[in-house]
């Protein structure tokens, strides 16, 4: 990708999708169930969800958070039943 | 009439409609090219079940945003008939031209076997060749067919009279082991407010000829294919 870069800051996020706590998680609980039958007896609930690492070059992070945000929105997380979080790992100026 | 299949990179059931309509009921079918936006003015567009881009992300999450996509919104909100299969009522409600989302199967298991289904809506372009309360046998083959959405939502849906399909058993009732999906409300299709776009897990497709032993979906095609050309005829008068 050849875009026009407006900073030369690459910045590192993570955006991690769960299914909604009202939502039954099927592959969560048979996960949970596999960990007891292993011995972790004191696991009371597992979720299981996905985490994307998305790596943006000339941005900012303010720009990136926004940018990233609408990426969950519009393709990561299907809103109508999985919760995502934004979270940016790090900044680097090149 | 024209019919148009898409095929989208993973489809594998767009062979199986093309012979339906194009063989079974002789219509005029295309297959229509997920990366293009032409509907080649096709009166009936037939998302297929498969494994579009593999089910990556979610299934029918990638394919919802092909370039075609587009195109069969503004045929469906122009009142267009659009049929989602399995792997394409999932597309139907990544693209929220359906409410709701797909969960994995309760079971966890891919389902491939038989089931029954109750008719709920009998006065569909879709159903009108069935009765309400209807049971019809068809194959549903997918892992993730449990559906759901808010309570709130749910009802809505059945105020609104939009579920078109429940899993029940054979006489029709509903009974939580004949739902192996684990759907809300044993829904296994539901319809749009305008009633001319259909979602359903099972695959009418796969019994609509007496050779194959069940032709229980032949009559969804049949009048789909009926309705559209009424619908042309009364635009025309």
């Amino acid at each position: 990708m050849s875009k026009k870069k407006e900073t030369d800051q690459t910045i590192r996020a993570r955006i991690t999708v769960f299914p909604r706590p009202e939502i039954l998680d099927p592959q969560g609980k048979a996960i949970a169930g596999a960990l007891e039958r292993l011995g972790f007896d004191r696991v009371s609930e597992v979720r299981a969800g996905k985490s994307f690492d998305v790596v943006l070059e000339g941005t900012t992070a303010e720009e990136a958070e926004a940018q990233l945000g609408k990426m969950a929105e519009t393709l990561l997380a299907n809103t109508v039943v999985e919760d995502y979080a934004v979270e940016i790992l790090g900044t680097a100026t090149t | 009439m024209r019919c148009g299949v898409v095929t989208f990179p993973g489809s594998n059931c767009d062979h199986d409609v093309y012979h339906v309509l194009k063989h079974v009921l002789g219509q005029e079918v295309f297959f229509l090219w997920h990366g293009e936006e032409n509907l080649k003015s096709c009166d009936l567009v037939v998302l297929p079940g498969g494994f579009s881009y593999g089910d990556y992300l979610r299934a029918g999450a990638m394919a919802s945003l092909s370039p075609i996509m587009a195109s069969v919104r503004r045929h469906a909100d122009a009142g267009g008939l659009v049929l989602g299969i399995c792997n394409g009522f999932q597309m139907l409600l990544e693209s929220q031209l359906l409410p709701g989302a797909m969960r994995r199967n309760r079971t966890l298991r891919f389902e491939c076997r038989d089931l029954h289904l109750r008719v709920e809506r009998a006065d569909l372009p879709f159903t009108r060749g069935y009765e309400a309360g209807q049971v019809l046998r068809m194959p549903v083959a997918h892992a993730e067919g449990n559906y759901v959405d808010s309570e709130a939502n749910l009802d809505a849906l059945e105020a609104a009279g939009r579920v078109v399909f429940r899993y029940s058993d054979p006489e029709g009732e509903l009974r939580d082991e004949h739902n192996v999906n684990g759907s809300a409300r044993a829904i296994a299709g539901i319809t749009n407010e305008g009633g001319n776009v259909l979602g359903m897990m099972p695959h009418p497709e796969r019994c609509a000829e007496e050779v194959l032993g069940n032709s229980d979906g032949l009559p969804l095609f049949a009048t789909a294919v009926a309705g559209a050309r009424a619908a042309l005829e009364t635009q025309a008068s």
